[in-house]
């Protein structure tokens, strides 16, 4: 301990304004895709069959590429932004600079809540595909899966603690190895061939193809998002990449065309090899479509490596949220919008250590006590709120910050389309939440709102407002 | 061995909350609260460009 110098002002991290000890800038563009891709790849492992559920194969297809388009805005939008807010907490620092403090807590909170819970939700999937584990080896007794949600969590955290490179190296590796899967589960289908055993003819026509009308088309929407749930989670990098300015676009774009691709291709997969009563139904049918379409192939080499993917594509997300929502949660502790006792940097490993931990437990807590379904949805629920803030951010930015005032590492193209875009199908998906989760999506709201209040009359009297402001911008246009 | 499994799982578990809950403590009695929350947001290297406004002036 004692040959490290924290006082340094050489060392990488080390910033201007006191800061003595920081985050380590060691991360380039492929940690940015794989911390982008890997919170989200999951989902093409498991979850958006839901949506072939609520309206059919083709329902579940509109709602995937309404969904990407909802997405590659929200890329497009966090790439022009980011590169110019380079701070870890991502949106949330975003909306502090641009918005204002309370539209900040609530983003924070949105962050923090979105990633946990899904945390929560890929540690308890990781029980169940161990349990699957046991039950095809032969177990003869039923798999307490508590001690592998634990351990999913724990070693997670610990490796999260002990340094982000080795953790999102981590993650490169596996999530590369997950979206290699998708890959190879589709070139060995062979759709080309007249071998293939794919059956799009007989599995999607007559009533098949749109069982429940325009209708499920909408009601799909809600588990559209599930394709690219999370990529807008680079962004947490901010801080700790090298090249802000050129890592971050990059690597969120290489992201989002990323999961295009996967997406499709596993759509195509999917319902070309299950019939759509059987994948829509996630819980008692094809909790895992890729995995039972490498099952429907009959190749055991096809099946062990979806097996692996699925499993990597799990840990991968979790890992990510980890990351993301402990950055969310230090940075609004360094703001004082928390207390300051959260924005404490590790000196050795340079991590946000005591976030890292106090996370550790809420995860458990829903981890082990509550349902899956209602903890996703509080994921997704937060994560909608965050979408319809980047649109309300970007058009405030540009009008505050013309282009000719900060240069930014991206610009994104047709403004303000990609916003209006971007609220119309907040709006539809909003909708399509309500139909299937009006109840929660009530009470989450009237959550917010209720901590919003807390925030104005209590806690923003201890938010230093001078200190909290510190990019090298010009004044805002107006003021 | 199922059964060895969930164990194992289990012991792995302590020491990866035991070896963090350890280093939290050594890493807040050795060092002041001041260095370990001596974090600020900061400038960005890449983008530390003299921002002109229109009209000239540098900020």
């Amino acid at each position: 301990m004692s040959d490290i110098d924290i006082t340094s002002k050489t060392m990488d991290g080390m910033g201007p304004h006191g800061t003595k000890v920081g985050l380590l800038r060691v991360l380039g563009p492929a940690h940015v895709w794989a911390l982008g891709v890997g919170i989200v790849l999951v989902g093409e492992y498991m979850g958006w069959n839901f949506a072939v559920g609520k309206g059919g194969a083709y329902a579940a297809l509109i709602a995937c590429w309404f969904a990407g388009i909802l997405y590659s805005c929200v890329a497009m939008i966090d790439s022009e932004v980011t590169s110019t807010v380079a701070a870890a907490g991502g949106q949330y620092t975003q909306a502090k600079h641009i918005v204002g403090p309370l539209m900040a807590f609530n983003v924070g909170l949105y962050l923090v809540f979105a990633y946990t819970m899904l945390e929560a939700g890929n540690a308890i999937t990781l029980g169940y595909l161990i349990s699957v584990a046991a039950d095809m080896t032969g177990a003869t007794e039923p798999l307490d899966q508590r001690p592998f949600i634990i351990l999913a969590i724990m070693f997670l955290a610990w490796l999260n603690y002990r340094g982000v490179l080795a953790t999102l190296t981590f993650n490169l590796i596996i999530t590369a190895f997950a979206f290699c899967a998708i890959l190879i589960l589709f070139f060995a289908s062979a759709p080309w061939s007249d071998t293939s055993l794919l059956a799009h003819a007989d599995l999607m026509s007559g009533q098949a193809a749109l069982p429940y009308g325009w209708l499920g088309v909408l009601a799909a929407m809600h588990f559209g998002l599930w394709f690219y749930l999370g990529i807008e989670g680079t962004t947490q990098a901010a801080e700790e990449v090298r090249s802000p300015a050129r890592s971050l676009p990059f690597g969120t774009l290489a992201g989002i065309m990323t999961l295009l691709i996967a997406a499709t291709l596993t759509w195509y997969i999917c319902v070309g090899y299950l019939p759509w009563e059987y994948l829509g139904d996630g819980v008692n049918g094809a909790v895992a479509p890729l995995f039972s379409a490498a099952q429907m192939t009959g190749s055991d080499a096809l099946i062990v490596i979806l097996g692996f993917g699925t499993l990597f594509a799990t840990l991968a997300s979790a890992n990510g949220c980890i990351n993301d929502a402990s950055r969310a949660w230090f940075s609004m502790g360094r703001d004082h919008y928390l207390p300051q006792w959260f924005g404490a940097v590790h000196p050795q490993y340079r991590t946000p250590y005591r976030a890292i931990i106090f996370l550790v437990p809420i995860a458990l807590i829903f981890a082990l006590g509550a349902p899956l379904d209602q903890v996703i949805t509080f994921s997704i629920l937060s994560g909608l709120l965050g979408y319809t803030f980047m649109p309300i951010n970007v058009i405030l930015f540009r009008r505050k910050w013309p282009l000719d005032t900060i240069k930014r590492g991206y610009e994104h193209p047709f403004h303000p389309i990609p916003a209006i875009l971007l609220i119309a199908l907040c709006s539809v998906t909003y909708f399509a939440v309500f139909l299937g989760y009006g109840t929660q999506l009530i009470a989450m709201v009237s959550f917010y709102i209720v901590v919003s209040l807390w925030f104005h009359f209590w806690r923003y009297r201890f938010v230093k407002r001078a200190d909290q402001f510190t990019m090298p911008w010009p004044k805002p246009r107006g003021y | 061995m199922w059964p060895m499994i969930e164990t194992g799982a289990w012991v792995l578990s302590a020491l990866f909350a035991l070896h963090m809950v350890w280093d939290w403590y050594r890493t807040d009695t050795t060092y002041s609260e001041d260095v370990l929350t001596s974090s600020r947001e900061g400038e960005i290297e890449a983008m530390t460009e003299q921002h002109r406004l229109e009209g000239g002036g540098n900020v």
